[in-house]
C-alpha cells in the first residue's frame, strides 16, 4: 500500500509543480494578486508531497520491502541500516527522487527567507520558473524512472547496494553535490523572472548572490567528498582522475566560480549585466547536464543509453526546452545597453574579466573532451578516449593566467587600480614564490613541474596573507574584514593550499606493490612496513580478509594499519584501503591477493600533503558559505532605495528572518 | 529487444569489471624507482579496454593485468615508450590511448579548445577597448573600496 501513496504523492506534486509554474507567472503577468500569492503556498504544498515521496521510500528500504523493485535491487536483509537509508539514493531513480527534494528544499528556503521581501511580481516569476524545471523533473521520474515500481514476484531477499557506495562517503557525497547542482537553480531562476519581467535593472543580483555562493560552496563540498571518497574507497591512492563522472560535477563549479565573480561586478559597478545572466543559464544548464550525464548511462556507451530510449529523448526534449528556452529568452530580452560605471584598462573589474574568460573557457575544454568520444561514437568516426593527458596539461596552461592574476585582484581598486600598489605587491609576491621554489630546489624538488607547483601555491598565498596585512593597515577597526571580503581570502587562500597539496603528493609520494610474507618488512619512503599476516574478520553483510601492518619509523612504531579485502554476499569483491592519516602525510596500505606460500600482494603508499587537497577545497567551500553574512545582503540595509512595488511590510517579521538568514 | 544481444555483452563486460576488486595490485620486480615511476605514468595513460573509464594502472581485471605484465616485460628489453604505444596502438587501435594522436578526426578535438580560447579572447579585448577609458579620466571614489 505504502509505495502507491508514494506514486500518489508524486503525481499530487507533480499536478502542485504545474500549477506553481503556471499561476504565479500568469498572475505576474496579468497584474492579479490573488494569483501571485499562490506561489508560497504551492511551492510549500509540492514540497510536502515530495517529502512524503521521499519519506516513503525510506520507510520502504528501512522495512525491506523487497516488493518494490528499486529496494530489490539495491538493498539486502544484511545491509546495515546507515546503507539502507542511503540506498535511497544509491541507483537512478531514487537519486533523482533526492534531487527533487532538495529542490524543494531551496525553494522552500527561499519563501521563507525573501518571500515577504522581495517585490511580488518578481517573486511570483521566480517561484514560478522553479516550479517549472521540478515539472519537468518530476515528469520525467513518473512516465521513465519510477521509483515505486513493484515487483512479483516478491523476492525473498534483495540483490545488494553496489559495495562500492558501501562507504560513509556515499551518505554525504550525493545529497552535498546535490544541494550545489539544485542551488544554481535559484540563480537560474532569479535570471529568467528577470528577464521575463523585462526589468533592465540588475537589482535582483544582489537577492541572488547569497544563494549561488552557498550552492557553489555545496558544490565544492560535494567534489571534495567525491574525491576523498575514490582515495580511499577505490584503493589506488588517485583523488582526481578525469573521469566524466568527476567532469560532469566540475563543469558547473567552474561556471559557478565564474558566475560568484561575475555576479560581484554586477552587483557592485552594474557592469556585466548581461554576461551575468548568461552565465545564470549556463551555470544550471550545466548542473542538469551533470545530474544526466551520470544519471542516464550515457557514459557507459552510448549503446547502453539506447537501451532506455525513453529515458534518453526524455532528458534531450528537456535539457532543449530549458536550455534552449532560457537561450531564447535571453537573445529577445537581454540588456542591449552596455551599462555599469567605467573603468581603466589596470583595474579589478579587468582582472575579473580575464579570470572569468580562463574559467569559462576551461569548462569549455572539459565539455570538449567528455562528450568527444560520446560524439564520435554516434557519429561512427571511431572510437576515442580522451583522459587524464588530455584534460590535465591544458587544464594548467588554461589556470596559468588565472593563478598569475590572482594576487592582484583583491589588491586593485574597482575602476582604476593604483599601479603603485601594483608594484610593490609584484615584487613581494615574487620575491616570496621565487624565495620558495629556490627552497624547494634546495630540499629535493628537481621536475620543472614541482618548481612551478610551488612557486604558484606560495604566489597565491602569499597575495592574500598581503592583502590581509593591507587591509588591516589601512581599514579602519572594526572594518576592516567585512564577511564578504573574508570569503573571498578563505577560498583564494584555499586556492594555494590547494595547488600546494596536489603538486607536493605528485612529487613526494611513493608507492609500491610488494608481494609479502608475514614476518617480512618492506621499506617505503622513510617508513617500514610489517606484515603480520592476514586473518579472516566477519562482517554485516560480508566476510573480510583483514590483513594486519604495523608501521614504524626508525623502530618506533607509529601507525597499526588493518586493510581488508572484504567479499559482499552478492559475490562482489571490495577492497577496503586503511590509513593512518595526518595533516602532513597519509601511511596507505591496500590489500590484494594472496599469491601462494602465505604470501600476499599489498600496495603501500607513503603520501605526503595529500589532506590540504581537500583542505583547500574546504577552505573554499568555507569562503562560499562566510560571504552570506555580509551586512549588504541584508535586505533592510540595502543601499538602494526599495522598488516602488514592493509592498511594505511590518518591522517585526523582518527582523526575525534576518536572525535565520 | 533489438538490442538484447548487446544488452548482454554490455552487462557482461560491466560484470567483468564489478567482480574484479576495484584495486589493482600487481608487485612486478622492477629494477629500480625510476622505472617504477615510468611504467606508473605510462600505464596511467592507456585504457583498459575491457572497463568503463579506468587506467591500464588502475584497472583489475585480466585483460589488464596480462597487459601491464607484457608493458613490463617490453620496459625490461629497453623499449621505450613510443616503442610500447605504438605496440598496442597496432594492437588495439588508438582507443587505448587516453591522449588520441592528432588525426582527421581528432581536430576538433586538440583544436577546440585554443578556438575557443582564441574568440573568447577576442571578445574580452574588443569590451575592454570599448568599455575602459583613460586612468585619468577616472575619479577615485572616496569610501572603503570593497
Amino acid at each position: 500500500m505504502n509505495p502507491e501513496l508514494g506514486q500518489i504523492a508524486l503525481i499530487l506534486a507533480l499536478l502542485l509543480s504545474g500549477l506553481q509554474c503556471a499561476l504565479p507567472i500568469i498572475g505576474a503577468w496579468r497584474g492579479s494578486k490573488p494569483l501571485m500569492a499562490t506561489a508560497p503556498t504551492l511551492a510549500v504544498g509540492q514540497f510536502v508531497f515530495v517529502a512524503l515521496a521521499f519519506g516513503i521510500l525510506m520507510w520502504s528500504f528501512w522495512t525491506n520491502d523487497f516488493s518494490v523493485a528499486y529496494v530489490a535491487q539495491n538493498s539486502n536483509l544484511d545491509l546495515p541500516w546507515f546503507y539502507k537509508l542511503s540506498a535511497v539514493w544509491g541507483a537512478h531513480e531514487g537519486s533523482l527522487l533526492l534531487w527533487m527534494l532538495i529542490l524543494n528544499l531551496w525553494t522552500v528556503a527561499l519563501v521563507a527567507v525573501l518571500g515577504t521581501r522581495l517585490p511580488q511580481e518578481f517573486f511570483a516569476r521566480v517561484v514560478g520558473v522553479l516550479g517549472f524545471v521540478a515539472f519537468g523533473f518530476l515528469l520525467y521520474m513518473i512516465a521513465t524512472s519510477n521509483p515505486f515500481v513493484r515487483l512479483f514476484p516478491v523476492p525473498a531477499n534483495g540483490a545488494d547496494l553496489n559495495p562500492v557506495l558501501q562507504d560513509p562517503g556515499l551518505v554525504f557525497h550525493p545529497p552535498t553535490l546535490y544541494m550545489g547542482y539544485v542551488g544554481f537553480s535559484v540563480a537560474f531562476a532569479f535570471a529568467i523572472a528577470s528577464l521575463l519581467g523585462g526589468e533592465l535593472k540588475s537589482t535582483w543580483v544582489r537577492w541572488a548572490r547569497p544563494w549561488t555562493n552557498v550552492a557553489w560552496g555545496f558544490l565544492t563540498l560535494g567534489i571534495v567528498a567525491g574525491s576523498a571518497w575514490a582515495y580511499y574507497e577505490l584503493g589506488w591512492g588517485g583523488w582526481w582522475f578525469w573521469d566524466p563522472v568527476e567532469n560532469a560535477s566540475f563543469m558547473p563549479w567552474l561556471i559557478g566560480a565564474a558566475l560568484i565573480h561575475a555576479q560581484a561586478i554586477t552587483d557592485k559597478r552594474d557592469g556585466l549585466r548581461a554576461w551575468t545572466l548568461l552565465l545564470s543559464i549556463f551555470g544550471f544548464a550545466f548542473s542538469l547536464l551533470g545530474t544526466f550525464l551520470v544519471r542516464s548511462g550515457l557514459l557507459t556507451s552510448v549503446h547502453a543509453f539506447a537501451f532506455a530510449p525513453a529515458r534518453g529523448v526524455f532528458i534531450l526534449v528537456y535539457l532543449a526546452v530549458v536550455v534552449g528556452g532560457s537561450l531564447l529568452l535571453y537573445a529577445l530580452r537581454a540588456p542591449k545597453v552596455t551599462g555599469g560605471k567605467s573603468f581603466a584598462l589596470a583595474s579589478r573589474e579587468t582582472l575579473m574579466v580575464i579570470g572569468n574568460l580562463m574559467l569559462t573557457v576551461a569548462c569549455a575544454m572539459v565539455l570538449l573532451g567528455t562528450l568527444y568520444p560520446l560524439v564520435g561514437e554516434a557519429l561512427n568516426i571511431g572510437r576515442i578516449s580522451v583522459g587524464p593527458p588530455y584534460f590535465g596539461p591544458l587544464f594548467l596552461i588554461l589556470m596559468t593566467p588565472l593563478v598569475l592574476a590572482l594576487p592582484f585582484g583583491p589588491l586593485s581598486r574597482w575602476g582604476k587600480a593604483d599601479l603603485g600598489v601594483w608594484k610593490r605587491a609584484l615584487i613581494r609576491v615574487v620575491a616570496l614564490a621565487v624565495t620558495a621554489g629556490i627552497i624547494g630546489f634546495i630540499i629535493g624538488a628537481r621536475s620543472f613541474m614541482d618548481l612551478l607547483g610551488i612557486t604558484a601555491a606560495v604566489w597565491v598565498m602569499a597575495g592574500v596573507v598581503m592583502f590581509a596585512i593591507k587591509r588591516w593597515r589601512e581599514a579602519p577597526r572594526g572594518k576592516r574584514y567585512p564577511f564578504e571580503m573574508l570569503g573571498m581570502m578563505l577560498a583564494h587562500f584555499g586556492i594555494g593550499v590547494f595547488i600546494a597539496g596536489a603538486i607536493l603528493t605528485r612529487s613526494m609520494s611513493v608507492e609500491q606493490d610488494v608481494s609479502m610474507k608475514p614476518g617480512s618488512t618492506v621499506q617505503v619512503g622513510n617508513y617500514d612496513f610489517h606484515f603480520n599476516g592476514v586473518t579472516e574478520t566477519p562482517g554485516p553483510n560480508y566476510r573480510a580478509e583483514q590483513g594486519s601492518v604495523s608501521v614504524s619509523r626508525n623502530g618506533r612504531q607509529v601507525a597499526m594499519l588493518h586493510p581488508q579485502k572484504r567479499t559482499y554476499s552478492g559475490g562482489q569483491v571490495q577492497t577496503e584501503a586503511s590509513i593512518q592519516a595526518g595533516v602532513f602525510r597519509d601511511l596507505y596500505v591496500s590489500l590484494g591477493d594472496p599469491i601462494g606460500d602465505g604470501a600476499w600482494s599489498l600496495r603501500v603508499y607513503d603520501k605526503p600533503f595529500v589532506r590540504w587537497i581537500w583542505g583547500g577545497g574546504v577552505l573554499m567551500m568555507l569562503g562560499g558559505f562566510v560571504v552570506v553574512l555580509d551586512r549588504r545582503f541584508r535586505l533592510k540595509r540595502a543601499p538602494e532605495p526599495e522598488p516602488v512595488h514592493a509592498k511594505p511590510e511590518p518591522e517585526a517579521p523582518r527582523k526575525l528572518a534576518e536572525g535565520e538568514a | 529487444m533489438r538490442h538484447s544481444w548487446l544488452r548482454w555483452i554490455v552487462a557482461a563486460i560491466l560484470m567483468i569489471c564489478a567482480i574484479a576488486p576495484a584495486v589493482a595490485i600487481d608487485p612486478l620486480p622492477f629494477q629500480n624507482e625510476a622505472q617504477r615511476d615510468r611504467f606508473q605514468h605510462l600505464t596511467g595513460e592507456l585504457r583498459c579496454m575491457v572497463c568503463q573509464d579506468e587506467s591500464l594502472l588502475a584497472s583489475n581485471a585480466d585483460f589488464a593485468k596480462q597487459l601491464r605484465r607484457q608493458i613490463f616485460d617490453m620496459m625490461q628489453q629497453g623499449k621505450s615508450d613510443k616503442e610500447i604505444k605504438d605496440w598496442l596502438v597496432a594492437r588495439y587501435s588508438t582507443f587505448i590511448l587516453y591522449d588520441p594522436p592528432l588525426a582527421p578526426s581528432t581536430i576538433a578535438l586538440w583544436f577546440g579548445t585554443p578556438a575557443i580560447l582564441l574568440i573568447g579572447a577576442g571578445v574580452v579585448v574588443v569590451l575592454l577597448r570599448r568599455r575602459t577609458r583613460p586612468s585619468n579620466a577616472i575619479a577615485e571614489e572616496p569610501g572603503d573600496d570593497w
